[in-house]
């Protein structure tokens, strides 16, 4: 069970929480990373390829699925023009226990950010712009899995 | 599928989409073009924009029907290519 949005909002970590939690007796541990925009860059704007974005996400959360013993997932990813301090991602994983529910998190994330189309465009206090570089240590992250 | 001989949708992100000046295309290349790699070849040829784009090649992904590619994937009629640097979400 996988809830997997793309949108511009931002998004209540409370209620994604509640949702994937919603009734359920059979979690014993629950993963949570929430990646946000970092200074001292003023803002980024996060370009992604819509016909392909979601279909990539869910191709990486159903590996996390084959991997660990998952019992609900949540990815949410923002797009469009963020200021600093905002939310840029959200993970979240629930599993019968600890590991599994955090090494999927880590799983994700460093999939995520190697794998699903989304290019971000730095802006500096001196109104510079520039695109953020793919980093050789995301790559060595992600290949670790 | 040999070559490509109806028009192929190309995409464009983030610098690449800048250099190119161009966001979505609709092109036909010449006959005999079979792969990612030799449409690359064409489309460097057309404007110092789009030759800028490709220049460094290494930095150059590409994605065929949605679907991670290289040069070496062969394009049909009716493809969706697109090309982008490498990402960076997350």
């Amino acid at each position: 069970m996988s809830r997997i949005s793309v949108q511009t909002e931002n998004f209540d970590i409370g209620a994604e929480f509640a949702a994937l939690t919603a009734g359920r007796t059979d979690i014993g541990g629950i993963g949570c990373f929430v990646g946000a925009v970092r200074g001292p860059v003023t803002a980024m704007t996060l370009e992604h390829y819509p016909a392909m974005t979601e279909r990539a996400i869910a191709c990486i959360v159903e590996e996390a699925e084959r991997r660990w013993s998952l019992l609900a997932c949540t990815v949410i990813h923002r797009y469009g023009r963020l200021c600093a301090g905002e939310n840029i991602v959200l993970v979240l994983t629930a599993a019968p226990h600890r590991q599994p529910a955090l090494d999927a998190t880590a799983f994700l994330i460093d999939w995520l950010k190697t794998k699903a189309p989304f290019w971000k465009k730095e802006e500096s206090a001196s109104g510079g712009e520039s695109w953020v570089e793919a980093r050789l240590e995301d790559d060595a992250a992600a290949a670790r899995w | 599928m040999a070559d490509v001989e109806a028009p192929l949708t190309i995409l464009y992100f983030a610098w690449l989409r800048e250099r190119t000046g161009t966001a979505q295309e609709s092109v036909t290349p010449p006959a005999g073009t079979a792969t990612v790699g030799e449409l690359i070849a064409w489309l460097e040829q057309r404007s110092p924009g789009y030759a800028s784009a490709f220049a460094n090649r290494r930095t150059v992904r590409c994605a065929v029907n949605q679907e991670f590619a290289d040069p070496a994937t062969r394009i049909g009629p009716g493809d969706e290519v697109a090309f982008f640097p490498p990402v960076t979400g997350g």
